[in-house]
Formats: C-alpha cells, structure tokens, sequence
C-alpha cells in the first residue's frame, strides 16, 4: 500500500480507522483521499484498506 | 454603530486577515492575538506518520480558519484541496488560490474562476485570490464569491501595493468586500489600502520576516484600523496651492 508517496504494509483485513490510529495520526485534525476519492470521516472505520491501495492524509499546516 | 467586516454571512471585527506560513508554532499564537486577527489562512499539505504537533492547537477557539487551495496549479485540483479541507471540519470558507506561474507567483484568474463556481455551489464561503482585474472579478462575484482578494504584488516579496490603481478601481466597482492579499510589506502600505476603501487586509510575510514578530504584528493590526477610521472619517481635500491654517492676524500693518 502506499501512503503519502511511500510503500507501507498492511495488515490484512484492516479498516482505515484502525491504521491511521495504530500509526500515531490524529484522526481529528486529518483528511484522507484512497485512490483519488476523498474519504468521508464517519466512514473510515468501514473502509477496509488492500494492499493496491494509494492514500493519501493531509492535515493543516502554516500557509498564507 | 458598528463597523463589522460581512463576508458570507459572517461578522468580523477585525479587517485583519493572518496567514500563518512561514511562523515557529509556538509563536502563531501571540501573532493571533497582538494582531487581534479573527481570520486566519492555513495550508493543507500530508501528514507525518508517528505523530506530529497541529496548528490546531496553536490557534485560539474562536479564530475563523481560511483553508487555502495553495499547491493547486488547476481549478479541479483547488477544488479537490478545498474538499479535502472540509473534511478535517473546520468550517466552510475557503480561499481559491491557483497557481501555474512559479516565478511570480501570479494567480490563474480563469482557473480561479471556474474553480470558484464549483465550490460556491458547493456551500463554500469562496474567497478567490486573484490578479486585480475588473472583468475577473465580476466573473468571481457572478460565479459566487464571497469576497475578491486582489494581490497587492508577488506573494512574499514585500512589495507592497503596486497594483494601488487598480485595486482602487476594484473598490469602485465590485459590490462584494475586497481584500487586499499578497506583497504588503509595511503597516504604512496596509493603512493606505484601508484608506482606498479596501475592506481588509491579508498579510503573511510582511509579519513573518519582521524582527519582533508579535510587534509588527500589533502594528499592522492598528495600521489596519486606523487606515479604516481614516476611511470613515472621509479624507480631507487636496489642494494645489496653499491654505492658512489660521485666519490674517489683523493686527500686524501690511
């Protein structure tokens, strides 16, 4: 799977939900796109990642 | 009477707009807050995996936060940032920028446009940054904007309002409010587009680059305020002659 430009393995079977928490993302603060299509919040938990899969999770940063 | 800033059917006492690039995270808040912002600009770029610190947090409660469509180089991609940025729900403003010209910096107005149409119909409060054009910016305000945010020159030189004439035109002309935004590098250069008309201000740079940030920060917010006052107050005539501030003293013989 890829994860904001970078190759990352995935346990099978895991929901999105599960994966942004087990890698330290605060869920609150992020959004996500898998394969293009942004994901909607209450949904990450139903949406099982594979390993074809592309994300990527973005969050505010400083800008003007 | 107050004098509040209106932009989507929200009211603003403060005609400062923030943006916060370029600043440490421990300093955005006293930048906020001796700025007396109530807008603040974000950017939207990936997140670090094994936990990171968040703006968020940095920002007072009550700030209204402008996520920007920066990095968008086409209105589908301005319009994909500005989606994804809803998500992460922090309200429905968003400011359009599209950008395909990496030397100056200069906004795509066409794409603006087109990108601005979509989200507006989408709910978003747009706020597009653009090229101070008159015909583009009735194309924004009928596409749906909120407000029209003409750049004053490139973003991050410091500049300042070199696009003066034109922007003065904009305050003529276009019934939405018009934000300056992009190249003011003095507080002086900000009071003067206060005193044109504009409607508020935007700056980043002209703050970040200082040497006591949270000063020039407070000096651009009172600039700022005083530029609108000077506005309201009606600026007093110009003459090509001289005028005595005082009556002919009378006493003295001729």
């Amino acid at each position: 799977m890829r994860v904001n430009g970078k190759e990352m393995s995935l346990d099978s079977n895991q929901n999105l939900l599960q994966f942004l928490v087990d890698n330290q993302f605060d869920v609150a603060t992020l959004a996500v796109a898998r394969n293009g299509e942004i994901v909607p919040k209450p949904t990450y938990d139903a949406v099982i990642l594979c390993n074809e899969d592309t994300l990527e999770v973005v969050r505010f940063v400083g800008g003007g | 009477m107050t004098d509040q800033l209106v932009i989507g059917g929200h009211n603003f006492n403060s005609r400062f707009i923030l943006g916060s690039g370029k600043f440490s995270l421990e300093i955005v808040k006293a930048v906020v807050e001796n700025g007396g912002a109530e807008m603040v600009t974000l950017a939207l770029r990936r997140a670090n995996l094994g936990g990171e610190e968040n703006i968020l947090d940095y920002i007072p409660r009550h700030i209204t936060l402008l996520p920007n469509t920066s990095g968008a180089r086409t209105a589908e991609e301005a319009v994909k940032i500005a989606r994804l940025a809803r998500e992460i729900d922090c309200g429905n403003f968003v400011k359009v920028e599209v950008i395909r010209d990496s030397k100056y910096l200069f906004p795509d107005n066409y794409e603006t446009i087109k990108a601005t149409e979509i989200l507006a119909r989408e709910g978003f409060v747009v706020m597009p940054y653009m090229y101070p054009d008159l015909n583009v910016a009735r194309d924004l305000v009928s596409a749906g904007a909120a407000a029209v945010m003409p750049l004053a020159s490139p973003i991050g030189s410091n500049k300042g309002l070199c696009t003066r004439d034109f922007i003065e035109i904009l305050v003529s002309e276009i019934a939405v409010p018009i934000i300056v935004d992009a190249g003011i590098g003095r507080p002086s250069q900000a009071c003067e587009a206060m005193e044109m008309g504009v409607d508020a201000v935007m700056c980043n740079t002209a703050v970040a680059t200082a040497k006591n940030i949270p000063l020039m920060a407070r000096a651009f917010g009172q600039a700022i305020e005083s530029g609108r006052n000077a506005y309201l107050a009606g600026l007093g005539r110009v003459l090509t002659q001289g005028e005595a501030s005082s009556p002919l003293t009378g006493f003295l013989e001729d």
